[in-house]
């Protein structure tokens, strides 16, 4: 190649004023639906702020976790709802709609890790939330806004799989039941058949930790990251069993997060060692290595229009626009 | 007198009479044609003894009447030619050797450009061309009588092979091409295998012949340095015709074993060039190294230690030859001890050019590959014996290459010699010489198996299976990247991720204290390289509370271990003592030049020093250093720790470079140039004149004079790098001084590195010191300089510094011409 490579990108700007560690990021589209989307942020000290990606400023401030971190920010289709689950246990439902902030419901959470929820809203009116469950080892799957509860997806006792570190609720275009893609302490992807409450397959990809994983429904492939120096990508083939499909070696430990642009052209990871990498997501070449942020990096987001949102233990939230969407 | 004999006598009188006297066509015609029947091949020829004494005797005289009669008007005292080609036709038919040498004389004897001439050379020319050349030298080789004539062969000789130089004087422009030595060796050469032929044949049959004619001619041919030329022909005819003939294989053999010895090496020569490997050159040459004293010194010492101008081909199948037989496999085990010895020798390691090593090394490494592993154990303590004297002092050299063909010779020899015993591993870059190298320490297949099939089969069957594999692997990748042809990823150009490294411990000291702490007293590894890694920056952030710890940190960093495996280490330790060198010059430059002449430290640290002082100086001297932030950034643990240590002088040579060449065109566009004092002004004595104080007086582990010739280099090259960094400083004069005396005192150090040192010392004071401050303090010593610039210019063995030399002469009449104008008014 006699091109010498581009200079690595900046960030398209920078938002600062979170005032703690960001953990946890999140695009929704403006309330009036038009212009340029939400940003909402959580942060450690339990603040969820909503930024005007316009003004480029805090739009709004919603204080409902006492303070507590905030792990998971998650907007409902219907109407602008707002799920926000925190490390107080709760998790809330609020009303955004016409400049409103209250929380109108609010879910009490049994277990007290990091993993994230989960949500899959077909249905208008029902939406299916998955959240890790009472037992060290399960993950529980309520029916909302009813709040009640379907089921707890336990795994066998002697698999050891640990706790559930992520999830990711998917239903497939041709079937009707609702899948669960769980990623568990001891490195290893589990997929659920929720309705029957059944491990469809289970595959061993890291030695470490699952930290966060992606599902790409369409092309049937994921990708996860874990504590350890490697991506995994695995697929699932038609009998809805898990492969590998190969693992991607890093530079450094340590994967927090990992999202899947929608167009899934590409994808980012954020990393413990404070950088951002993207990856093409079909060949997994690495693309870039964004190295701005100063801490670890908590959190990345992709908007449907192609933007990346990355949020740092430094406070940060910077914003990055590559490869525009086509 | 026989009266029959005496009849061909009375015939040739007559005939020539009438030659020279007679103008009438007809009559001339019956007499030449009267007098063909002497040639034989007429309807009617004359008896054998008269043929033979006309040949003997009268031809010679009458080719010359012949000659004598050449004439356009008598040509054409016949139509049609007919006269000139009777006439042609006594050159072409009789006897040729005198026919050759009566037209040579003649055409040396004809006015310079004349009818006669013209018609002498083309006649020549088509003596060439029918080839008669086959005849002359077929008649030497059928003379049964042996040296019966010297004389008359050696001047065959000399006139066959020197034609074309005798005919290109003659002739000057008008010559043919027929006789250009490109064209009449390889005639030559085809006529020499015509005979060849003539002489296997008559061998078959049972008669005698003798090929030292060829030989002669095939020696000198090839003393006139026309080996290309004639074996270019030979060589290849031979090798298909010696394949599967024992007669013909003997013939050769003597035919170069005839080679008289004053041109043996010549012919050896053309046929190792020639000959495509050691089994022609086996079948070609046969033993003839054994059965000649000339032949076995040409082919074991001359070849190999007094020449070193063969090709690597050519050496192969000279060593090759050597090992396929068993009685010359001797000699090859000896040339295997002369070629270690010689290698070893220190002297020679000192004395002979690069080249030359580097090519008995290799001799070494083909030696090795043909040597079974039985004839080396013979001989082991021998060869080890003069294997290891080789390999100390080689490594010893402070000249780079000559030290890793210390290794790499070292590694293959122990190995193939000691095979047992632990292999010898050392550290060297490869490149394309190395590789090479270790290339022809390949052990050779069989000796018997013909390699040409095989190698003509290697690479086929070689390649097959990776072209299976690559085949088969193609679907395979199918799945993942089927499509990825389709929608090609140009849109994804990958941005620049050099950024992405290992990622350091966070627990990074934040002030210079703190690094210092950490650095000494910390047990915690992390901590330690954190602060190793963020020491530099420190230092540039905050110079005075550097300035505060500068002798501790300068102490620690000196004597810093790297105790972990810390990419970069060395690179990372040099450029935190350049800052801090940089930061508080004066003590610390005033601390490390002292600990140079101290007692407890390495090679290494002392290298370190002087490293560490010519960077500082640099930074110091950079114009408009203060203007621009210093140069910050980590350092690459990618290149290999003391990569940056090494050519520091040449970043200093480089930048001079830079520095003295001006592009006009782009003079507006580029940044001004930053402007300033030279910072290292005044503090450019605490670098300099402490390293000139103790080098004379060794310690018990130091001895610049002695063993350590290698620091010696470094302090000559540095104390260069000094002087030129101290250009436009007030210092400068008494510097250049001090360093003419330094360089003087060592102008024949016997280590070429360290008079390269010494050379680019000069150069530096002839770069930094004012002309006029030169011609008024320093006239003395520049004088005394510039007779011994001249005499390494001519006299010194190595190449480098004969160029240094030269430079530094070029830069004197630079300055002489500088100071003319000056003066003259």
């Amino acid at each position: 190649m006699a091109t010498p490579p581009l200079p690595p990108p900046d960030p398209q700007f920078v938002l600062r004023g979170a005032q703690s560690a960001v953990h946890t990021l999140h695009f929704c589209e403006g309330a009036q639906g038009q212009g340029r989307p939400l940003l909402l942020s959580g942060s450690l000290r339990g603040l969820v702020h909503i930024w005007s990606l316009q003004t480029r400023r805090v739009v709004a401030t919603l204080d409902g976790h006492g303070g507590q971190c905030v792990t998971w920010l998650q907007t409902l289709p219907q109407g602008p709802q707002l799920l926000s689950q925190g490390r107080d246990l709760k998790l809330c439902v609020w009303d955004l709609a016409e400049g409103r902030s209250a929380v109108v419901d609010s879910v009490l959470l049994e277990s007290v890790g990091f993993c994230r929820g989960s949500v899959l809203a077909g249905g208008l009116q029902r939406w299916m939330l998955a959240v890790p469950g009472r037992g060290i080892d399960e993950v529980q799957i309520l029916e909302m806004p009813s709040k009640t509860s379907v089921c707890s997806l336990k795994p066998e006792a002697q698999a050891r799989l640990g706790m559930p570190m992520c999830l990711q609720l998917w239903q497939a275009d041709s079937s009707p039941r609702p899948l669960l893609l769980a990623g568990y302490e001891d490195g290893s992807v589990a997929l659920w058949d929720v309705s029957s409450r059944k491990v469809c397959s289970r595959v061993s990809c890291h030695t470490e930790p699952v930290m966060g994983l992606d599902f790409d429904s369409q092309e049937a492939r994921g990708v996860s990251g874990s504590a350890e120096k490697a991506l995994a990508v695995w697929s699932l083939d038609e009998q809805q069993a898990l492969q590998v499909r190969g693992t991607h070696v890093l530079t450094n430990p340590g994967i927090a997060d990992v999202k899947i642009r929608p167009d899934r052209k590409i994808l980012a990871t954020a990393g413990w060692d404070h950088r951002v990498r993207v990856f093409h997501w079909r060949t997994m070449k690495p693309l870039a290595v964004l190295a701005f942020h100063s801490a670890t990096v908590h959190c990345v987001a992709f908007a449907d229009d192609g933007l990346l949102a990355t949020g740092s233990g430094d406070q940060r939230i910077s914003v990055w626009s590559l490869y525009p969407c086509t | 007198m026989d009266p029959e004999v005496s009849a061909v006598r009375l015939t040739v009188w007559e005939a020539v009479h009438i030659l020279s006297s007679s103008e009438d066509g007809g009559r001339i015609f019956c007499t030449l044609g009267s007098l063909k029947r002497y040639l034989g091949e007429t309807e009617n020829p004359a008896l054998p003894e008269e043929q033979e004494e006309f040949a003997r005797i009268h031809f010679s005289t009458f080719l010359r009447c012949l000659v004598g009669k050449l004439s356009p008007d008598w040509l054409e005292l016949l139509p049609d030619g007919q006269m000139e080609e009777l006439w042609a036709s006594f050159f072409l038919e009789g006897p040729a050797d005198q026919a050759f040498l009566v037209l040579m004389e003649s055409i040396e004897g004809a006015a310079s450009p004349s009818f006669c001439l013209m018609k002498m050379v083309q006649l020549l020319a088509r003596f060439l061309s029918v080839g008669r050349m086959a005849a002359v030298m077929e008649g030497q080789c059928r003379q049964q009588a042996g040296p019966a004539f010297p004389l008359l062969q050696e001047t065959l000789l000399t006139k066959v092979v020197g034609l074309p130089d005798r005919l290109g004087n003659r002739l000057q422009r008008e010559n043919l091409a027929t006789f250009f030595p490109q064209n009449y060796f390889p005639l030559l050469g085809e006529e020499v295998l015509r005979v060849l032929q003539v002489v296997v044949d008559s061998l078959r049959g049972g008669l005698d012949c003798s090929v030292s004619f060829l030989s002669q001619v095939l020696g000198k041919a090839c003393v006139h340095g026309r080996q290309k030329e004639i074996l270019g022909v030979l060589v290849p005819r031979l090798t298909v015709l010696t394949q599967g003939s024992c007669l013909w294989q003997r013939v050769c053999w003597c035919l170069v074993e005839r080679v008289p010895d004053w041109a043996m090496e010549a012919v050896l020569k053309g046929f190792v060039e020639a000959a495509p490997g050691p089994e022609v050159l086996s079948r070609l040459l046969g033993n003839v190294v054994t059965k000649s004293k000339k032949a076995q010194f040409v082919m074991t010492r001359k070849l190999l230690f007094l020449q070193y101008s063969c090709t690597m081909p050519m050496l192969q199948s000279l060593l090759g030859y050597l090992a396929m037989d068993s009685q010359r496999r001797s000699l090859l085990m000896q040339a295997l001890k002369e070629l270690l010895e010689t290698w070893g020798s220190s002297s020679a390691i000192r004395h002979a050019p690069l080249v030359q090593q580097r090519y008995i090394s290799k001799a070494i490494l083909i030696c090795l590959a043909h040597l079974g592993e039985a004839e080396l154990r013979d001989s082991r303590d021998e060869l080890l014996a003069s294997l290891m004297e080789g390999v100390k002092s080689r490594l010893d050299s402070s000249l780079p290459p000559v030290r890793r063909l210390g290794m790499i010779v070292a590694e293959v020899a122990s190995a193939r010699i000691h095979p047992e015993g632990p292999p010898l591993k050392f550290q060297y870059e490869e490149d394309e010489l190395t590789r090479e190298m270790l290339a022809l320490a390949m052990p050779w297949p069989a000796a018997d198996g013909p390699s040409e099939a095989g190698l003509s089969f290697a690479p086929v069957s070689g390649e097959t299976p990776d072209r299976e594999t690559v085949d088969r692997s193609g679907p395979q990748a199918g799945p993942e990247g089927s499509d990825s042809e389709l929608d090609s990823d140009d849109e994804f150009v990958p941005y620049d991720m050099s950024v992405d490294r290992e990622q350091r411990s966070s627990k990074a000291p934040s002030y210079v204290r703190g690094c210092l702490e950490a650095l000494t007293g910390s047990e915690d590894w992390e901590r330690w390289e954190a602060a190793l890694w963020a020491l530099e920056g420190l230092i540039f952030r905050s110079p005075a509370a550097t300035q505060e710890v500068s002798m501790e940190l300068a102490k620690v960093l000196l004597h810093l271990e790297e105790k972990t495996a810390v990419a970069g280490f060395e690179g990372l330790r040099q450029r935190a003592l350049v800052a801090l060198t940089v930061t508080d010059p004066a003590r610390v430059a005033e601390y490390l030049t002292a600990q140079f002449y101290a007692l407890n430290y390495s090679l290494r640290q002392r290298m370190d020093i002087l490293d560490v002082l010519t960077l500082a100086a640099q930074e110091l001297s950079r114009p408009g250093r203060l203007g621009k932030a210093p140069q910050r950034g980590s350092p690459d643990p990618g290149s290999q720790p003391g990569g940056a240590v090494v050519p520091a002088w040449r970043a200093v040579v480089e930048e001079r470079i830079r520095r003295k060449t001006r592009r006009f065109s782009k003079g507006s566009a580029g940044r001004a140039p930053a402007v300033g004092p030279n910072e290292f002004n005044s503090v450019a004595g605490y670098f300099f004149f402490p390293l000139l104080q103790h080098f004379d007086r060794p310690l018990v582990t130091f001895d610049l004079l002695g063993d350590d010739q290698l620091v010696l280099g470094r302090l000559a090259h540095t104390l260069g790098a000094l002087m030129y960094l101290a250009v436009n400083t007030t210092v400068a004069v008494p510097m250049g001084k001090a360093l003419l005396e330094f360089v003087w005192a060592l102008r024949f150090h016997g280590d070429a590195y360290v008079r390269q040192g010494l050379l680019s010392a000069v150069s530096a004071v002839l770069l930094s010191v004012p002309a006029e401050r030169l011609l008024a303090d320093l006239l003395d010593e520049l004088l005394e300089a510039r007779s011994w610039l001249g005499d390494v210019a001519e006299k010194d063995p190595d190449k480098d510094c004969r160029l240094l030399a030269v430079k530094a002469l070029l830069l004197l009449e630079k300055l002489r011409d500088k100071l003319l104008p000056l003066s003259s008014p």
